[in-house]
């Protein structure tokens, strides 16, 4: 082993990813699994077809308390926090000055605190940032004694009630405090998959019988994160680090509807006028799917031009997706060409590949709405 | 019939002066599943080392290089069609293309089966 890869944190089934015979790799300083033996095509499509589970302890579970914590938080992110109803999530951002992005984040109203879930490799700077910000209003506790895994997929609800009956009629973005096997889980009904499906916080101590519980299930199979990742590109829904940074804003992003409209109309979060005033007279560049012609696929830093050769912007996620059967791709282009259907190239090992801009998703989310 | 292996798991089977190449199998099982490939036209002149091939996977796009310098006598069209036979059948009917070998002697650097066999133990 490297001396590298002796300093990568591990989270609580890193022994059962091993014994699965999963492929492990370094992600966000975690030693995490790429792939199992399926592999990754084939653990997408058992996904899309029936359920599979996901370890993503490596992601930053965060509790906010104090006297009004939701008022606290719309000092940083756009969304509408006070208005969330106790039980319910919502997908924020944590914005800059610049109104860049500094991470995303789901935030669900768990009644006597807000609880917060954020990218493994945003956790320590989105802690450290919300200590500062938000010094004097609300207490900031990293939950590192949980872990956290996902059940995706159309089989997911009829799994998960065999352990968790009331989980069968949880809303979307909603949330449940529960019992698994006699040991409390908090679900809630979210994912990033554009399935059906629940995340499962728990314990760290008993995720391990908890994942095993699951995947003793005949519907469900370990998933890498290889396909976590092809299933939110199908899903078109950002990768933070890729399809939205620091350098990105909710506008340009295409993520206006995580903008409501008393938070447009009253401001109070970081970078409210570059925001007001790209919602009122537009941003120069905006994210877009794209669909590449035939089958090969255009990864991410690929040079997108217009249809006379200029430069108009790049790929930021782009592979190929098994259930849409086809290359696909999100990306930054000139606002003039940001319309579904404009034809673009794509410049790949210095030739065009023909491309359009496409609707996204790529293939249709299939939520649980009641 | 000779075949010989490259240290970036590429095989060549020569008969006569024409070589068929692709990639090993465990090549493949290293690149996963295997979506698209682009294979060099008839004519074109390979160069020794240099690229010759791309294959993508899932994952991610990967060169494939020239086992041996020559031009290439024909691609496998099968495998355009089918670039998951790369997975299923590296070593066979997975070939990525036909070359007229422009210099013999380049076979003797390169790895027998079971030095490669060796090589990718000690390597992995």
């Amino acid at each position: 082993m490297t001396e590298a890869a002796t300093a990568l944190k591990t989270t609580p089934l890193h022994a059962l990813h091993v014994e699965l015979g999963a492929r492990m790799v370094p992600f966000a300083g975690y030693d995490m699994p790429v792939q199992y033996p399926l592999g990754i095509l084939k653990e997408h499509q058992h996904t899309r077809e029936k359920a599979g589970l996901f370890d993503v302890s490596h992601m930053g579970q965060v509790r906010l308390t104090g006297d009004d914590p939701a008022a606290a938080l719309e000092t940083l992110v756009p969304g509408d926090i006070k208005g969330l109803a106790q039980g319910r999530m919502r997908y924020t951002l944590f914005l800059n000055e610049q109104g860049g992005i500094l991470d995303d984040l789901m935030v669900t109203n768990a009644g006597d605190h807000l609880f917060l879930v954020v990218n493994a490799a945003c956790k320590e700077q989105d802690v450290a940032h919300l200590r500062e910000k938000l010094a004097g209003k609300a207490e900031v506790e990293l939950l590192d004694d949980l872990a956290l895994m996902a059940l995706q997929g159309p089989a997911a609800a009829s799994v998960m009630a065999r352990f968790v009956p009331e989980a069968a009629t949880m809303k979307f973005m909603s949330y449940l405090s529960a019992t698994f096997n006699g040991v409390p889980v908090i679900l809630t009904r979210s994912g990033y998959t554009g399935e059906d499906g629940y995340e499962i916080s728990c314990d760290k101590a008993d995720a391990e019988a908890i994942a095993r519980a699951l995947l003793g299930e005949a519907e469900v199979e370990a998933i890498g994160l290889g396909a976590r990742d092809s299933l939110r590109l199908e899903a078109g829904l950002c990768l933070y680090g890729h399809d939205i940074d620091t350098t990105t804003t909710p506008v340009e992003a295409a993520l206006e509807w995580t903008l409501p409209k008393r938070r447009r109309a009253e401001g109070g979060f970081p970078g409210y006028a570059i925001i007001h005033r790209q919602l009122t007279e537009g941003a120069s560049r905006r994210r877009v799917g794209i669909q590449p012609e035939g089958r090969q696929p255009a990864r991410d830093h690929t040079e997108i031009q217009d249809a006379s050769g200029t430069r108009i912007g790049e790929i930021t996620s782009g592979g190929f997706g098994p259930t849409a059967g086809a290359p696909v791709a999100m990306g930054y282009v000139d606002t003039a060409n940001s319309a579904i259907d404009t034809p673009l190239a794509l410049i790949v090992r210095g030739k065009p590949l023909p491309a359009r801009v496409a609707a996204t998703p790529f293939v249709p989310q299939r939520y649980y709405r009641g | 019939m000779t075949v010989k292996y490259t240290k970036d798991h590429e095989w060549v089977r020569v008969e006569g002066d024409v070589g068929t190449v692709g990639v090993t199998d465990f090549a493949q099982s290293q690149l996963g599943d295997v979506v698209f490939v682009e294979l060099p036209e008839a004519g074109r002149k390979l160069e020794q080392g240099k690229e010759a091939a791309v294959v993508e996977s899932v994952k991610a796009a990967s060169d494939v290089y020239a086992p041996v310098s020559g031009t290439v006598l024909e691609a496998n069209q099968a495998l355009v069609d089918d670039p998951a036979m790369v997975n299923s059948a590296a070593e066979t009917d997975g070939w990525f293309f036909k070359l007229t070998l422009s210099d013999l002697s380049q076979l003797d650097a390169l790895m027998d089966e079971a030095a490669y066999k060796a090589f990718v133990e000690e390597s992995h």
